[in-house]
């Protein structure tokens, strides 16, 4: 699981490296008492109060500490945004965020735990790099390069996952009628979507910034991009890596709408159309 | 320990008078300044040729509107040119209505949006202390309204109840916050595990004394009454 990789790589970073600082709102204390126990001054839960958890995130930033900030996507983002904006962007500070519950994780705790929007919420602002894991083997790497710099990092992790680790920008499948990007667990529900069909699949798990010359280099006129977060979160950022060439491109992700419905992630994922028999649907009538 | 000598009152009222651009309003019309000069003058530990220095004391201007005062002080000081106080907010001015790290030498943090000082000054007493850095302070100057805002709230029950003891909140209390604070600002700080005393914001020795007066112990809070605002 990617959140307990996440626990074990940063209870291991705290140990190696001094700079190192973890800031929880009470959402996996329990699981780091142990590096709580080993630094304690280094391992801070504010309780439940992610204003105050970012904005601590951004002080000891500004005194050369390496935070790492953590709670569900909605609480971490959707709610503290302005401290993310402020306490972080403005400052000229940085920090690594990591979430869990992404889009519908917790399915069955509704809406009030959902967020959909971290990641357009995060291309408001500046110079963020968005790792989103589509494997538990693929964290580890992200976390450790994300602790020697004091750039900002958001990493998205989920109970959704790839039967495999791969590379960012892997290639699973090579065709000649289409590309189809897959960021992080999508790739799964896509790779069985596109089962037979002639297209190329090409892995992201690194959405910001997009490699452009990686993706004009495997770009066909035809690109359809499917994240595991609002729809059209990155049909910007495509459009400006084509922006000289023809093409058109099919956008799928999460919806806007509220559901108001509980069920299970994969329950979320069909009434979305993410799961392979909606996707198949949906890319073999763009595909031609 | 002050590392900067007196200057004469009619210098910073000069220094003010060219930010604001005006002859009518007397230094009184600015609620920080009187705190604001004792803070420079007598207690941080700090100076124009070690804004970097990590031994510095931390001094965060949370209540990041109407800055005049502040950018007065820091001339007057020698952390910013003189000359940088014409034009504020103009399109070349590094000062503007809001200030920002970035641009001025010896600002903290940009601020503006209120609520967002006290959050960071829990961060950098955090982090100076996880360092080992142990003999600056963080200070953090709010005001009245500025209260309002609930992340200053979860600030002030965090710090207290985990003892932040290199922490100190000044709060310039121009009577300003739309319902007020029934019982004072200071039972806020001090229900929460808090030292705080409540002065006279215009009585300098007095406002230094309270900023001399914590434990080292417990996070420390010093309430600055000044006139009401608009008087």
């Amino acid at each position: 699981m990617m959140r307990e990789r996440f626990i074990e790589t940063t209870t291991a970073l705290l140990d190696e490296d001094p700079r190192t600082a973890l800031v929880l709102a009470d959402i996996s204390a329990a699981p780091f008492e142990p590096a709580a126990r080993q630094h304690p001054e280094r391992v801070v839960n504010v309780g439940i109060r992610e204003q105050l958890m970012i904005g601590t995130a951004g002080g000891l930033a500004l005194t050369g500490l390496r935070p790492i900030a953590h709670s569900y996507a909605t609480f971490l983002v959707d709610r503290a945004y302005e401290q993310v904006k402020l306490d972080l962007d403005h400052q000229g500070s940085g920090a690594v965020l990591v979430s869990v519950g992404a889009s519908y994780d917790g399915s069955q705790m509704g809406r009030t735990h959902f967020s959909p929007g971290d990641v357009a919420l995060l291309d408001t602002l500046s110079n963020w790099t968005v790792h989103v894991p589509g494997h538990p083997d693929e964290v580890e790497a992200m976390l450790r390069a994300a602790a020697p710099h004091d750039e900002r990092v958001y990493i998205r992790l989920s109970t959704q996952q790839n039967s495999r680790a791969y590379e960012n920008l892997a290639i699973p499948r090579r065709g000649d009628r289409g590309l189809v990007l897959a960021v992080g667990p999508m790739l799964a529900p896509v790779l069985a979507a596109t089962e037979g069909l002639d297209v190329t699949v090409g892995y992201v798990n690194t959405p910001r910034p997009l490699d452009e010359g990686w993706l004009r280099s495997v770009a066909q006129p035809s690109v359809v991009l499917v994240e595991p977060y609002l729809a059209g979160t990155s049909t910007a950022t495509i459009a400006h890596a084509l922006r000289d060439l023809p093409h058109r491109v099919l956008a799928l992700g999460v919806g806007r709408e509220d559901l108001h419905r509980y069920g299970t992630p994969a329950d979320h994922a069909r009434w979305h159309g993410l799961d392979p028999a909606g996707l198949r649907a949906t890319i073999g009538s763009f595909i031609w | 320990m002050p590392t900067v000598t007196m200057t004469d009152e009619a210098r910073l009222t000069g220094l003010l008078r060219r930010v604001t651009g005006d002859e009518k309003h007397g230094p009184s019309a600015h609620s920080t300044l009187d705190v604001l000069w004792v803070l420079y003058d007598r207690v941080l530990d700090v100076a124009p040729e070690r804004v970097d220095d990590p031994e510095r004391d931390r001094f965060l201007l949370s209540k990041g509107h109407g800055p005049a005062a502040y950018y007065a002080v820091l001339a007057a000081q020698g952390f910013i040119p003189e000359q940088w106080l014409d034009g504020m907010g103009d399109a070349h001015s590094p000062l503007g209505h809001h200030p920002d790290r970035l641009l001025v030498p010896g600002v903290e943090i940009g601020s503006g949006s209120l609520g967002h000082g006290l959050g960071l000054g829990v961060g950098v007493a955090l982090g100076l202390r996880a360092q080992g850095i142990t003999r600056p302070r963080t200070y953090v100057l709010l005001g009245d309204a500025e209260l309002d805002e609930g992340s200053n709230h979860e600030a002030v029950a965090f710090a207290g109840a985990t003892r932040l003891a290199g922490l100190t909140a000044i709060v310039v209390d121009n009577q300003s916050a739309t319902h007020g604070w029934p019982g004072g600002i200071a039972s806020r700080f001090t229900v929460n595990g808090w030292t705080a005393e409540t002065v006279d914001g215009r009585d300098r020795d007095t406002i230094e004394r309270a900023l001399r007066g914590h434990t080292g112990e417990r996070p420390h809070a010093v309430v600055a009454v000044t006139e009401r605002k608009g008087n």
